[in-house]
């Protein structure tokens, strides 16, 4: 297997972006990250799409081709693929891509996301994102996507004493490290009152405990590390990338009060990566919802079970604390353009690796993780980045 | 947005709680499966209908208040990560109790409602919800 590099990084702007479509989504993303990694279009040899509902959000099926065409490289006849796995849709596209450039198949990969959920009302999104779910055995009943996280929050609640006050600190973090950040779609901060004062959602689960609806898309392009020396001294490596899969349902899983597939993946991750949850510098995690966050911070080994919460409060996670997670402002406060996610995740991980974060730098930061969850924990994909 | 095909393919299951029964392990499973993660290839063909008593405890659960579509009118309601006591979880309503009374370790009974209305169709979506179990 070769050493994979990413040589070029670019994503839209988040947020309810009406005046935008699908199709020029996919192409700003695009274009920006082809433009960072100075390259010609024609060196690209395949691209990997992620998205989770074109179809559904915006009755577009077939990205692939979209996104060659987009590109300008239907005369090249490049392969494109369109990959879903629910919210780590993009995750997967860039375990995909890595697995192509590291075999030795592909040279030059753009990895991309993009998701317009704007368009459709509230309610249809509610049903859109309750297709990540199992819609036989648990949307069916009337469980929403924001109900199965809900009761992974009642379960940690009362196994161990998690509060309200500790869910609300994860938004309160992530809205103050999103409003430093020019693509974030709310750059509002917030208080830990706001978050509780704000209607209940799912119980315990508050408005502000959830992620948005959002448009958006973003884009990255990988190579082989000594063919990546050619573009750019600034060489972001990927040192592992893993993903796992688990049941569709959170009812047939072994247990609730963390993500199995994400245990698995960043075990595999640490494994090949050769480090340990204490090398990691920073993270970006799937806050989806703020229960999400906490566990996401014990599973993958940052915190010691049942202490997401408290270590929350304390500023463990926070911009200038031990181990800075969602520094981006997270799906929380930059927004969860669903296929888009799991590579707006990296690149912010590549721009903090690259010194290129500004107001939110990480100082000396070397190691980088994204964590990437498809609905409530079917899919997880966590990959491991390094500077070189 | 369940499809007919679909609605009378459960009947069995969601009116009768017919899960599956791994006849290598002995493990019960519901919603049904066709193969059991335990014994894999040696379950294939192996796993027989099996109806669950319709007992359990809430494990976990949350007061729905931004309903999906079908749901509409429905909310507030309670969506439970219920234990049964032949070991499998599933997920279900808790109605006929004050939405404050739930609990985690409360036990429960299954009961047969109208789960949705398809306005459209005219048609009535029946299966299993919960009740506080009698003592
Ligand atoms: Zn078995």
């Amino acid at each position: 297997m070769r050493d994979v590099a990413i040589i070029g990084i670019g994503m839209t702007e988040f947020g309810e972006l009406w005046e935008k479509s699908f199709r020029e989504l996919v192409a700003e993303a695009g274009v920006r990250a082809i433009m960072d990694a100075g390259i010609e279009g024609e060196e690209i040899d395949a691209m990997y799409i992620g998205g989770m509902s074109s179809g559904m959000f915006v009755g577009q099926e077939h990205v692939g081709p979209l996104a060659v065409e987009v590109a300008g490289l239907e005369d090249l006849h490049i392969p494109a693929t369109r990959v879903e796995g629910a919210c780590a849709s993009g995750g997967i596209a860039l375990h995909q891509g890595y697995i192509s450039v590291a075999s030795g198949m592909y040279d030059i990969v753009v990895v991309g996301g993009a998701e317009k959920m704007t368009d459709v009302a509230g309610g249809s999104a509610t049903n859109i994102l309750a297709s990540a779910s199992d819609r036989e055995w648990e949307a069916f009943f009337g469980a929403t996507f924001p109900g199965l996280y809900a009761l992974m929050a009642t379960y940690h609640m009362h196994k161990y004493g998690t509060t309200p006050e500790q869910l609300a600190s994860v938004a309160v973090k992530n809205h103050y490290n999103g409003s430093t950040n020019p693509k974030a779609q709310f750059k509002r901060k917030i208080t830990v009152e706001d978050v509780l004062k704000s209607p209940l959602v799912a119980d315990p689960l508050h408005l502000l405990d959830c992620s948005p609806v959002s448009d958006g898309a973003a884009a990255a392009i990988l190579a082989p590390v000594e063919v990546a020396k050619k573009y750019t001294d600034k060489l972001v490596r990927i040192k592992a990338s893993a993903m796992a899969c688990d049941t569709l349902s959170l009812h047939g899983r072994e247990r609730f009060d963390a993500l199995p597939a994400a245990i698995h993946a960043a075990k595999k991750a640490y494994e090949k990566a050769g480090v340990g949850p204490k090398d990691i510098d920073l993270a970006e995690v799937h806050d989806c919802f703020t229960i999400a966050e906490i566990i996401a911070i014990e599973d993958l080994g940052f915190v010691e079970r049942g202490r997401g919460g408290p270590a929350t409060e304390e500023g463990i996670t926070s911009l200038h604390g031990e181990i800075p997670v969602n520094t981006s402002g997270g799906l929380k406060s930059k927004g969860h353009p669903v296929g888009a996610t799991g590579i707006a995740q990296l690149n912010e991980i590549v721009l903090q690796l690259r010194g290129e974060a500004g107001e939110r730098q990480v100082k000396d930061a070397q190691i980088g993780l994204t964590h990437n969850v498809g609905g409530s924990g079917g899919t997880a994909v966590v990959n491991i980045m390094e500077v070189i | 947005m369940m499809g007919v095909a679909r609605f009378w393919r459960e009947i069995p299951q969601r009116y009768n709680l017919i899960g599956t029964k791994c006849s290598v392990c002995g493990t019960i499973y519901f919603p049904p499966r066709a193969i059991c993660p335990n014994c894999r290839r040696k379950s294939a063909g192996k796993m027989e209908d099996y109806k669950l008593k319709g007992t359990g405890t809430v494990e976990s659960f949350t007061i729905i208040r931004v309903p999906p579509p079908e749901f509409e009118g429905k909310s507030p309601y309670a969506i439970a990560l219920i234990k049964m006591d032949e070991g499998c979880h599933l997920t279900g309503q808790i109605v006929d109790c004050n939405l404050e009374d739930i609990h985690i370790g409360m036990k429960v009974e299954a009961c047969f409602r109208r789960i949705q209305e398809d306005g459209k169709r005219g048609a009535f979506y029946y299966g299993y919800k919960f009740r506080k179990a009698k003592e």
